[in-house]
């Protein structure tokens, strides 16, 4: 009850669960100026108004958030009907949220002019639902206004004194490929049901890959662009206990004039990150690339807000095509978990810590898109303002140095990926062609890590010879 | 399908002990028997002897022991002497002249109810036998409420431990709670077993026969078990219970086609599994199986689901247990044809309007459960030797459950209770009246009050009810011309509900103002099945609200919810 304080609530105990809404100031008239308006609505600002200003007092039912999750309620039943006296403290409408069915009460005396949405329909928080005229005379423009406020999309209504939590609900992204257009018809689970209307998704959209092609959960949820959540309990064996961390050296003497700090949030997870990812077995294979062709497009596609991240990226994503097992990653040291999507994480570093923002899909995407949604994660990133399905997802990751000078290095390998790719800084280099002939390129080191229980060496060769033969040739980037 | 927590109760606690265990009486009861049944209580046992004596106290009858062992022999303990009048009589006929019956009661099918009934029977002294086909325990014990019970203990406690949020708000952390199936699996197996070994001893110890054998009704007194065993007694229960229901159209393999029967195995948990029937024992299983990962649809033939709970009750109900869970539903639809899986194919269900009879949808899910509730199992009963037709297969009986005939006598001697009358298809009731039935034969006039019965739904959290749901009451009120008035309280402003971080809930009284007459209360909410009996005690010893108000309640503790509740009533008295 405590999330209501807008409003004044009965007892709980009493019959029925009672709510009252302040009825007004949500929109006052337009010619009426609100510094003249006192939300508290007391008698000695009223009648200074009454006197002094011509006021309509024509004030809005609107629908009360009755629970801190709520974001539309349905109306059970109006208790008044139009044209029909209130007043203040009487029950006029029982409201149903996801919660419990409450009896709403208002807070003025005044007369029921419009029902605006009736019953058995549902409204959004802050919605108009009703329209209260003070006297016998507003009740006409009362209407009028009823109607107005039917016709008006109910969701662009200001609220004022009920905020809306702020839940948005993800934007439905779109799938490449359409449902297969087999005459059968749609299976989906209950639960992928209810994510679908949940995340507003289309079940057109939506490819089943669950048992007889039934849409499941997970498949709503990629298509909605969420890391698919833990399934409840999928486990036959029970979950064996973590090991215990072996006991930690004795600590080291500090050094006269040294401080410790703690790690924040995102450095202790880079730590976990890092420390986890010594289980891996990886192994390491280099390619020098030459990326004349590439400099030269990244010039032309440069003004087009491109960025090298996204050439990277797209070539990167463009050669796993060909080789999916570069993609996949192993889970539980008995398996390859054959990723669907390709997801390429590209490390970045923010003030004291790093991130790797995905780009999702970046073989579906163009480039200019891809370029438009790396920046958008960016400046995410750097307000902290990333959901976890958009730095956790990823499948593969680059990492670049190469605009520091540094032409190459080694990657650590995050736990739960295939491979990381780290990228050095493209130089011009002495480079003998076939013939013997001498010529300067500029040529770019790659290193790619990989775990190598499910990436053998030969995998890893071939895909950097897509990858060097894309860069090489990189039209095809801009398909 | 639901227990009365009686035998758990009694297998776990030793409070009765004393008056039986002393070596004194264990000596006398040496020295004075001879019979095979009765070496059998013979004192390397005691917790058989612990066990009646608990369960005549959960009665609240006199401590008194049992009668005999076999034929004459009885067993005589000082504080039951009194009860001996009572002996005498209940071996002689009709009119007084003595027959020799090998019984004084006989019951067909020991299920719970016949176990009620035999132990009550003992209590006043009658030699009792049993007769069951199966295994002993019936239903409930064996393929109903405790196995169940087991599955859903695993399914609250997994939920629990699955809910970030709830385990955040009291600061615990847990991490990936899995289970194993096969454990689940035996935990419920394992109880099932333990229980009927309780119920069997119980019996044994008492000198109850448990005779071996599909019971067969000869005619008036007489009954046949196994081949060709002939047994006369004075009195005859039938107490057959239920078999899981099948609708015509539904194929039942056993392994993605199944009832509750092969559910409560847990053989597997089906990614998704449709659930036909909103009832109780549809409701309880899919509980157990979205907790255990599963999800589910419902197929519910009358418009609402949970169509036999109060409306109030079964909204709040649908609101936590089915919309927020991974749960849809069809209804007002009859599940016409399912198929099983095979072939590659899976399970598939026809569903037709149930008004129109329009085919609407065909469904295709990994399982399916029917749950369409229970038919009375009176097959092979010998019912037609003494001229009774069943009606839908239920042996029809009077409100004393005396049985009566295609001509509507009555036929002398006996009694049919349980599943097996349809009356009240609850274990509890069929034990209430076994033992009315018992006291009837010895002599004391007695009618079961049906609506101070309780019922539970042991969901998480539980529903339960007793007495008449609202509609029913104000259908009542409108023809017997009195006012109804509707008290309600929340779980949400009691102490120990919010400790406990559950304060969903609402407990709902029903009741007449002029006088204080509490007519049904149905609560859902943490403990329900626990909270229930305060209010059924208060309806079966007519308790008015005016009184029960005062009575006082342990603070802080759930119970307080109906405390709040009584006083909530406003009676004008």
């Amino acid at each position: 009850m405590a999330t209501l304080s807008p409003f004044l609530s009965k007892t709980p105990l009493s019959n029925t669960p009672t709510i009252s809404f302040s009825s007004s100031i949500s929109t006052p008239l337009k010619w009426k100026s609100i510094t003249s308006f006192s939300p508290s609505g007391s008698s000695s600002s009223r009648s200074r108004r009454r006197i002094f200003i011509v006021q309509s007092k024509i004030r809005e039912i609107f629908m009360p958030a009755l629970s801190s999750t709520m974001t539309e309620g349905k109306i059970v039943s109006w208790i008044k009907s139009e044209g029909d006296v209130l007043s203040k403290g009487e029950s006029v409408v029982v409201v149903e949220s996801d919660k419990a069915d409450m009896d709403v009460e208002t807070f003025y005396d005044g007369i029921l002019a419009a029902i605006v949405v009736p019953e058995g329909e549902s409204a959004p928080v802050g919605a108009a639902i009703g329209i209260l005229a003070e006297t016998e005379a507003e009740v006409a423009q009362a209407k009028a206004k009823a109607a107005s406020a039917g016709a008006a999309a109910p969701a662009s209504h200001p609220v004022a004194s009920t905020p809306v939590p702020a839940v948005s609900p993800p934007e439905p992204k779109k799938v490449a490929e359409s449902a297969p257009s087999v005459a059968r018809k749609t299976v989906a689970t209950p639960y992928a049901k209810k994510l679908l209307k949940q995340h507003k998704v289309d079940i057109n959209s939506v490819v089943g890959t669950g048992p007889f092609g039934r849409i499941t959960p997970e498949d709503v949820e990629k298509a909605a662009g969420i890391a698919p959540s833990k399934s409840v309990a999928p486990s036959a064996a029970p979950a064996a206990l973590p090991k215990p961390a072996p006991a930690a050296a004795p600590a080291a003497p500090l050094l006269p004039g040294s401080t410790v700090v703690p790690f924040t949030t995102m450095q202790a997870a880079v730590s976990k990150n890092m420390i986890e990812s010594l289980s891996v077995p990886t192994f390491r294979v280099g390619y020098p690339i030459i990326t004349d062709a590439l400099d030269a497009l990244y010039e032309k596609v440069k003004p087009k807000g491109v960025t090298m991240t996204a050439l990277l990226a797209k070539a990167a994503a463009m050669a796993l095509v060909q080789h999916p097992v570069v993609n996949a990653s192993c889970k539980d040291g008995k398996s390859f978990t054959n990723n669907a999507n390709i997801n390429i994480a590209v490390a970045v570093a923010i003030n004291g810590g790093l991130i790797t923002p995905v780009l999702q899909d970046a073989d579906k995407l163009d480039l200019y898109l891809l370029s438009e949604k790396w920046k958008e994660l960016v400046e995410k990133a750097r307000s902290k303002q990333l959901q976890p399905h958009e730095y956790n997802s990823g499948t593969f990751t680059l990492s670049n140095l190469g605009m520091f000078g540094v032409d190459r290095f080694d990657a650590i390998l995050p736990p739960g990926q295939g491979a990381i790719m780290a990228v050095g800084a493209s130089k011009p280099t002495v480079a003998a062609d076939a013939d013997g002939f001498f010529s300067v390129k500029s040529k770019m080191l790659v290193n790619v890590t990989a775990d190598h229980r499910i990436i053998y060496g030969a995998d890893l060769a071939t895909f950097l010879q897509t990858f060097s033969k894309i860069v090489e040739n990189p039209e095809s980037l801009t398909l | 399908m639901h227990c009365s927590a009686a035998f758990s109760q009694a297998a776990t606690s030793a409070t009765a002990v004393p008056t039986i265990s002393g070596s004194r009486h264990v000596g006398a009861l040496h020295s004075s028997s001879s019979s095979s049944s009765c070496t059998l209580l013979i004192p390397s046992k005691p917790i058989n002897l612990r066990f009646c004596g608990l369960r005549r106290e959960a009665f609240g009858f006199s401590p008194s022991a049992f009668t005999r062992c076999s034929n004459s022999q009885r067993v005589q303990l000082p504080s039951r002497r009194r009860f001996k009048g009572s002996n005498v009589c209940a071996s002689l006929g009709d009119n007084g002249i003595p027959k020799s019956f090998d019984y004084d009661l006989i019951i067909i099918g020991a299920g719970v109810g016949g176990h009620g009934a035999a132990l009550h029977a003992v209590e006043k002294g009658l030699k009792t036998a049993i007769i069951e086909g199966d295994v002993v325990g019936g239903t409930c014990v064996n393929r109903g409420c405790v196995p169940s019970k087991a599955l859903l203990a695993v399914s609250g406690r997994m939920r629990e431990l699955q809910s970030e949020h709830h385990m955040k708000a009291l600061g615990l952390q847990v991490h990936a709670a899995g289970y194993d199936r096969q454990g689940v699996a035996d935990h419920a197996n394992n109880l099932a077993t333990k229980i009927r070994n309780n119920l069997t001893n119980s019996m044994k110890a008492l000198g109850v026969d448990i005779l071996t054998g599909v019971g067969t009704i000869l005619g008036p007194q007489k009954v046949k078990f196994g081949t060709d065993n002939i047994v006369t007694a004075k009195d005859i229960i039938i107490a057959t219970g239920s078999v899981p229901f099948v609708p015509k159209g539904i194929e039942v393999d056993g392994k993605t086609v199944i009832t509750s029967d092969h559910a409560l195995k847990l053989e597997f948990v089906p990614d998704w599994i449709a659930i036909v029937g909103s009832g109780y024992i549809g409701l309880e299983f899919s509980d157990v199986y979205t907790a255990l990962g599963s999800e589910v649809t419902f197929i519910e033939a009358l418009d609402q689901l949970m169509p036999g709970f109060d409306p109030e009750i079964g909204k709040l109900a649908q609101r936590v247990l089915v919309n927020p869970r991974k749960i849809d539903y069809h209804t007002g639809v009859f599940a016409t044809k399912i198929t099983p899986a095979k072939d590659g194919k899976p399970v598939t269900i026809e569903l037709i309007d149930a008004k129109t009879k329009e085919p609407k949808d065909t469904l295709e899910v990994d399982a399916a459960l029917i749950a369409t509730g229970r038919a009375p199992f009176t097959n092979g009963l010998g019912l037609e030797n003494i001229n009774v037709v069943t009606q839908r297969g239920f042996v029809p009986v009077d409100e004393r459950m005396r049985v009566t005939d295609a001509n509507g006598n009555l036929v002398p001697h006996l009694y049919c209770i349980g599943d097996a009358n349809g009356k009240m298809m609850l274990a509890h009731a069929a034990s209430a009246q076994g033992i009315s039935v018992v006291e009837q034969v010895t002599g004391r006039d007695h009618v079961l009050n049906h609506l101070s019965i309780p019922a539970a739904c042991f969901t998480h959290p539980e529903i339960s009810m007793v007495g008449l749901t609202e509609p029913q009451a104000r259908e009542k009120a409108e023809k017997e011309g009195f006012e109804v008035s509707v008290a309600k309280t929340s779980f949400k402003a009691n102490t120990k509900a919010l400790a406990e971080n559950e304060g969903e809930g609402l407990a709902k009284l029903i009741y007449r103002p002029d006088n204080g007459e509490i007519l049904g209360v149905h609560i859902f909410g943490l403990h329900a099945a626990d909270l229930i009996h305060e209010a059924s005690n208060a309806i079966a010893l007519g308790t008015r609200i005016q009184d029960i108000k005062f009575a006082v309640h342990a603070h802080p503790t759930l119970s307080e919810v109906l405390d709040e509740l009584f006083k909530a009533a406003k009676v004008n008295f």
